[in-house]
């Protein structure tokens, strides 16, 4: 009997705790496939920090590092400055990365630290039941902007794709929608891009993951992506923003040392 | 072979653990400490280190944590304010079992305050500093010897026990320029190796670096193995030394660089004929009690006196030793400022005199 659609080699047998509709596990997904793809499995370390994805550890079958909140690049900085010849990729949600985080990714970013980062912007903080976060939208519901999120009172989203792009030190900057087959796609393509990027040792790449939180969001699967399309895309335009380094010389960690 | 030089305390650390096979440094800058992370930028690369200059206090802390995870041997350094920041890491690096060194070469708090020595970090260091149980060793070094064995053995032992290890110095013992003898370089790829690290799972099972534990029952199971470790730590790692402590009458226990100070006014005080003697702790956790409890059992003593720069915080860890067998007294200094021979000597004799209790405090 032919195979049609299994399981990547790179997740564990392990029901994941993510709620009906939430793209995390598409996420996961695009990511074992593109290590399975690239034959670095078993020289790969990830790191996942404090947020919905903390427990990746269970569910990717490779080295995973718990990390506290934010603090992943800085991890991952750590890991790949001792073992320069490893895969080593964070898996931030957006709360984690654009918001306690937001030093530890921008120097990460300008040290042009050869790892890879997967950046989940789900627009909300979903583990601690829906806060607003540093990506909610204007005029989004939140537990804690229950008025709707207002610039005068909670101030602008932060575009991460875009703030990062003005950084040398970045070498691949990506940004797409987990929402229709076709983006998915290219969101696969992205991630695959972003680590050949450290494979090559060109330096830091991140690729943004426009996701859904459904319970976050209090809709169906099926309106979460609808949002994500009408709402979120509008906001964070999908697109490659980098591909390549600004400065191809640079970039202290692709020294190889020990 | 070992070698004879001239070096400042914040430089022999840096020199101590890369000769331990130490070739990790993640820091930020904060005096008086600076000297560690300028001298480990350029002598890091000459073994094929890695220096960096982290963007904080907290990326640091983290930096350690990864390199750690990863199975290298690792070290950051700071002072006081920067030595607060790192706590959550610290608690984390606990939490995951990872071994790292970290020295505090402690400034006068509290906020910003001076840039100058004290020792009011002592609490944050022995009690806990960061959040949930654990316990971190802690080394007392007073001379800048002490510094370089002291490191060596710190950066053993947090391998040993998988336990983050904190040396806590102050700013005058990091400043100061003394001739050391320094080990002969080791080599990383000689040390132990570290089956446990995430290195990559090569072919075998995956491995996990973890804190979280969601079930309220697993998480209390990971603390009783921490707590049997820290068990295991408080039998076999007391470290301290004694000093005319046999026949001495009134005791002083001071720690560090305060020790030292202590010593020259006891010094001149045996040479007066006065019967006193130093107790001083290397380890600060575990604190030495029993050793300290077995010289009060002998009967000589009638009084004890600690030193401190600062309002008195070891004094509390003594005192739950003599748990009032003989009277307690303390003499600090805070701030920054330094206590003189002269005014130790001051205070001791006061308590020779009159086993006077308060012998006061700034």
């Amino acid at each position: 009997m032919r195979v049609a659609f299994e399981r990547p080699a790179g997740l564990t047998d392990c029901p994941t705790h993510y709620c009906p509709g939430c793209t995390h596990g598409i996420a996961h997904r695009l990511i074992a496939e593109v290590i399975t793809e690239l034959g670095v499995a078993d020289r790969t370390i990830g790191v996942a920090p404090v947020g919905c994805s903390v427990l990746a550890y269970d569910y990717f079958d490779y080295d995973v590092i718990q990390a506290s909140h934010g603090r992943a690049p800085a991890v991952a900085t750590g890991v790949k400055r001792a073992l320069p010849d490893r895969t080593v990729f964070a898996y931030q949600g957006d709360g984690d990365l654009a918001s306690i985080g937001t030093a530890e990714i921008i120097h990460a970013a300008a040290r042009g630290e050869n790892i890879t980062v997967i950046f989940i912007n789900n627009a909300i903080y979903g583990m601690t039941g829906g806060q607003m976060a540093p990506t909610t939208l204007l005029g989004q519901l939140t537990t804690t902007s229950p008025a709707g999120r207002e610039a005068p009172r909670e101030g602008y989203p932060v575009r991460v794709a875009e703030l990062l792009e003005q950084v040398r030190g970045v070498a691949y900057l990506a940004r797409y929608p987990l929402t229709k087959p076709a983006e998915v796609g290219r969101a696969r393509n992205a991630i695959r891009r972003a680590f050949q990027t450290q494979l090559e040792g060109k330096g830091f790449s991140l690729v943004e993951l426009l996701s859904t939180c459904p319970t976050g969001w209090g809709m169906t699967p099926r309106e979460a992506l609808r949002w994500v399309e009408e709402v979120m895309v509008p906001y964070y335009p999908p697109g490659e923003f980098r591909n390549g380094p600004e400065d191809p010389g640079g970039g202290p960690s692709r020294k190889r040392v020990g | 072979m070992e070698e004879l030089v001239l070096m400042k305390g914040n430089e022999a650390v840096g020199e101590a653990a890369i000769r331990a096979g130490c070739r990790f440094f993640f820091g930020y800058p904060i005096t008086p400490q600076n000297e560690i992370p300028e001298y480990m930028s350029h002598r890091l690369p000459e073994v094929s280190g890695v220096f960096v200059q982290a963007e904080s206090e907290v990326a640091a802390i983290n930096m350690v944590y990864g390199a750690a995870a990863a199975g290298a041997r690792v070290m950051t350094s700071s002072s006081s304010p920067g030595i607060s920041l790192k706590q959550e890491g610290i608690s984390y690096l606990a939490g995951s079992e990872l071994p790292a060194l970290i020295v505090n070469i402690m400034r006068g708090g509290p906020g910003l305050g001076t840039i100058q020595p004290a020792q009011s970090d002592y609490f944050q260091a022995v009690k806990g500093g960061g959040h949930g149980d654990y316990r971190l060793l802690v080394y007392a070094p007073s001379t800048v010897q002490e510094m370089v064995d002291l490191t060596g053995l710190a950066l053993d032992r947090a391998d040993h026990y998988r336990n983050p290890v904190l040396i806590l110095g102050d700013g005058l013992l990091g400043q100061m320029m003394e001739p050391v003898n320094l080990p002969p370089l080791s080599h990383p790829e000689d040390l132990p190796v570290k089956p446990w690290a995430t290195d990559g799972r090569r072919g075998g099972p995956k491995r996990v670096i973890n804190s979280l534990y969601l079930e309220a029952e697993a998480c209390e199971e990971h603390n009783r193995r921490l707590q049997a470790k820290y068990r295991e730590m408080e039998t076999g790692e007391q470290r301290w030394d004694e000093t005319w402590a046999d026949d001495a009458e009134v005791l002083v226990v001071a720690y560090g660089t305060v020790a030292r100070i202590c010593r020259t006014a006891l010094e001149e005080l045996r040479g007066r004929g006065l019967a006193v003697g130093l107790f001083r702790p290397i380890t600060l956790w575990p604190f030495p009690g029993p050793a300290l409890a077995g010289l009060l059992q002998r009967g000589r003593i009638r009084a004890v006196l600690v030193v401190e720069m600062s309002a008195g915080q070891m004094v509390e860890d003594v005192r739950s030793v003599v748990c009032g067998r003989v009277p307690v007294a303390f003499y600090g200094r805070t701030g920054g400022v330094v206590p003189s021979p002269e005014e130790i000597g001051q205070r001791v004799t006061a308590v020779c005199e009159g086993g006077t209790v308060n012998a006061g405090c700034l």
